[in-house]
C-alpha cells in the first residue's frame, strides 16, 4: 500500500515541553530486551514510534514524542522491563485538542 | 504545604471534576491536583458527550460549555477492504433541544469544567504530579506531590488519575493493568471549513453526525474505528485491543493511515489539515475487570475503576456519575460525622450497583470473552457481509435465486452452517 507513513511527521504537530534530560519512562535492562524478549512487541505498538529496534537486536528509547498513553508499561507484561512514570508536573505533552 | 483539606482529587477530567464540584459545592474544602498545563493538555477522548450526566451536575452547562455538533445521525459501517455495509438513524427528535449528545473538544471542555468547580470553591494546582500516596498503615493519609515539599494532607483521597492508575496500583490497591483489559486508539483531527464539513454529512447549523466502524480496518483485532464532525473539523480514529496489537506486525499510525487511505472514508477527509495526533488507553475490560473502588481513606473513580461500556462508546458519562456519587458518598458521611473507613465508603458501591453505571457493565461482562475467542467477527463475517451486498447489488443477469444459494454456500464454507448458528447463539447469549 501506498500509504507508508512516518510517525516523525504526525508528532510534528502537535506541542511537547520536553524535560531535558529526564525521561519520564526508561528500559530498566537493556540486555533483557535484546536477549530475553522474543517479539519485542514495544517496538511495533508504541504508537510514537518511540522504542526503535537496532540491527544488533537492541531496543533504544526515546521518549521526547512520548504520547503517555501507558501502552509499552502494559504490553510488556512478560518481562515488566520498563520503568514507567508521568513526566513531572507540566512537562511532556500539551494536547491542544486531546 | 502542611494544610489540610477535607478532600484530595487527583486529576481534573470528567471524573475529577465532577467530584470536585459536587464535595465544593456542597461546602467541603476541596484540593484538586492536576500535572497538565491546564485541565485537559493531558486528556484524549473520541470525543462524544453525553449530556444527561453533565445535565445531573450542572443543569445549565449549556449556556456557556465549548460543545461541538449535537448529534443528529448515527452511521455504523462495517467495512471489507473496498466497501462498507451500513446503517443509519437520524432522527428530527435528536434535533430538538435539550439534545441528547454533543461531540466536544476535550482541551476545551474540560479547562471550561475546571472552572465551574474553582467557581464552586475547590483549589486547582496543575503543573503537580501526584507521586504516591501518603499512608498510616493501611489507611491513606494524604498525597506526595513532586513539588519541593509537596506533602499535602486529607481526611479523604480520590483517585480520578485515569487509565494508568499508577498510584492505585503502586499502593497495591489493584493489579497491574492486563493487555486483554485495554484498548490502545490512536486519533487525529483534520480541520476544513464549516461549510465542507456540513456539505459532506448533510448537516446545518450544529448538528452532526457520528460514524461508528468496525471490519477489516483492524485487521482481525478487536477493535474499532470511529469519525466525528466537530465545528470545523472531523475526529477519525482506531482502537484495538492491546492483546491483539501484541500479536501483529502493523503499527497503530500504519493501520489509522490505511483507514484513512479506505476508499469510503479518503473523500470524506480530503482536502483537510491534520493538525494534532494522539493516542489513549481506553480501560474496555469490562465488569469482571473492576477493581476495588473504595478503602480507608480512598476511593476510585472514572477510568481509573474501568467505568467504559465499551459496547455502546460510553465512558464520560460513567466517569462523570461515579465521580458525582463519590462525592456524595463523602458528602453524607461528613454530615453523619462517620469516619472514610472502607466499611463507610462502601455505600459508594452501592449507589453503583443500583446506577446504569454497573447494570449495563453487567449486562457485557461476557462480550469481552466472546469477542477475544472468536476474531471471525472482525475478519470473516465483515468480508461475507460485503460480499454479500455487492452480489445481490451487482445487476448482472444472474437471478436472485441463484445469487442467494451462492451467497449460503460462501457462508457454509467459510463459517459452516454449525459455525454461523454457534456464533450468532454466542451473541445473543453475550447480549442476553
Amino acid at each position: 500500500m501506498s500509504t507508508n507513513v512516518k510517525v516523525e511527521e504526525k508528532l510534528f504537530q502537535n506541542r511537547y515541553r520536553v524535560d531535558a534530560g529526564r525521561p519520564h519512562i526508561q528500559i530498566k535492562d537493556e540486555e533483557l530486551c535484546a536477549s530475553e524478549c522474543e517479539t519485542q512487541q514495544c517496538t511495533v505498538c508504541c504508537p510514537a514510534g518511540c522504542y526503535t529496534l537496532e540491527g544488533n537486536g537492541r531496543v533504544v528509547l526515546i521518549t521526547d514524542g512520548c504520547l503517555e498513553c501507558g501502552t509499552c508499561r502494559i504490553i510488556c507484561n512478560d518481562h515488566r522491563n520498563v520503568a514507567w512514570e508521568y513526566p513531572r508536573g507540566g512537562y511532556g505533552v500539551l494536547f491542544k485538542f486531546g | 504545604m502542611a494544610e489540610k483539606f477535607d478532600a484530595i482529587v487527583v486529576g481534573a477530567g470528567p471524573s475529577g471534576n465532577a467530584a470536585a464540584y459536587t464535595m465544593a459545592k456542597a461546602g467541603l474544602k476541596v484540593l484538586q491536583l492536576e500535572r497538565g498545563e491546564y485541565p485537559g493538555s493531558k486528556n484524549v477522548q473520541g470525543a462524544i458527550l453525553y449530556s444527561d450526566a453533565l445535565e445531573k451536575i450542572i443543569p445549565d452547562f449549556r449556556d456557556d460549555a465549548p460543545l461541538e455538533r449535537h448529534i443528529i445521525e448515527q452511521r455504523m459501517w462495517v467495512l471489507d477492504d473496498e466497501s462498507y455495509v451500513g446503517s443509519n438513524y437520524r432522527s428530527d427528535d435528536f434535533n430538538k433541544p435539550p439534545y441528547n449528545r454533543y461531540t466536544i473538544i476535550r482541551a476545551q471542555f474540560d479547562k471550561w469544567f475546571s472552572e465551574k468547580v474553582q467557581e464552586a470553591g475547590a483549589m486547582l494546582i496543575c503543573e503537580t504530579t501526584v507521586s504516591d500516596l501518603l499512608m498510616d498503615g493501611k489507611r491513606v493519609i494524604g498525597v506526595q506531590t513532586d513539588r519541593l515539599g509537596g506533602s499535602i494532607y486529607a481526611d479523604i483521597v480520590i483517585l480520578a488519575d485515569g487509565v494508568n492508575s499508577l498510584l492505585a496500583t503502586k499502593a497495591g490497591f489493584h493489579p497491574e493493568l492486563e493487555p486483554k483489559n485495554v484498548a490502545l486508539a490512536v486519533k487525529e483531527i483534520h480541520f476544513m471549513p464549516q461549510e465542507t464539513v456540513e456539505a459532506r454529512f448533510n448537516v446545518n447549523g450544529d448538528a452532526g453526525v457520528v460514524i461508528e466502524m468496525a471490519g477489516k480496518i483492524t485487521k482481525g483485532m478487536m477493535g474499532t474505528g470511529f469519525l466525528y464532525t466537530n465545528k470545523e473539523s472531523l475526529t477519525i480514529g482506531v482502537g484495538c485491543m492491546l492483546s491483539d496489537l501484541k500479536q501483529q506486525k502493523i503499527t497503530p499510525y500504519q493501520l489509522l493511515e490505511e483507514m484513512k487511505a479506505h476508499p469510503s472514508i479518503a473523500p470524506i477527509l480530503e482536502g483537510g489539515e491534520m493538525k494534532e495526533y494522539t493516542a489513549h488507553l481506553i480501560p474496555e475490560g469490562g465488569y469482571k475487570a473492576i477493581p476495588e473502588l473504595c478503602g480507608d481513606g480512598w476511593m476510585i473513580v472514572g477510568d481509573s475503576g474501568m467505568f467504559v461500556n465499551a459496547m455502546h462508546r460510553e465512558g464520560s458519562n460513567l466517569a462523570m456519575t461515579t465521580g458525582c456519587f463519590a462525592a456524595e458518598t463523602v458528602i453524607e458521611l461528613a454530615a453523619e460525622q462517620k469516619p472514610f473507613t472502607a466499611k463507610n465508603l462502601a455505600r459508594y458501591r452501592e449507589k453503583l450497583n443500583e446506577s446504569f453505571v454497573i447494570k449495563d457493565l453487567k449486562k457485557y461482562k461476557n462480550m469481552p470473552d466472546v469477542f477475544h475467542a472468536n476474531p471471525q467477527f472482525f475478519t470473516t463475517y465483515p468480508e461475507m457481509l460485503n460480499q454479500a451486498a455487492h452480489k445481490m447489488l451487482r445487476v448482472d443477469g444472474i437471478d436472485k435465486k441463484t445469487k442467494e444459494k451462492q451467497i449460503m454456500a460462501n457462508f457454509k464454507q467459510r463459517r459452516s452452517l454449525f459455525g454461523l448458528m454457534g456464533d450468532a447463539y454466542k451473541l445473543w447469549r453475550a447480549f442476553e
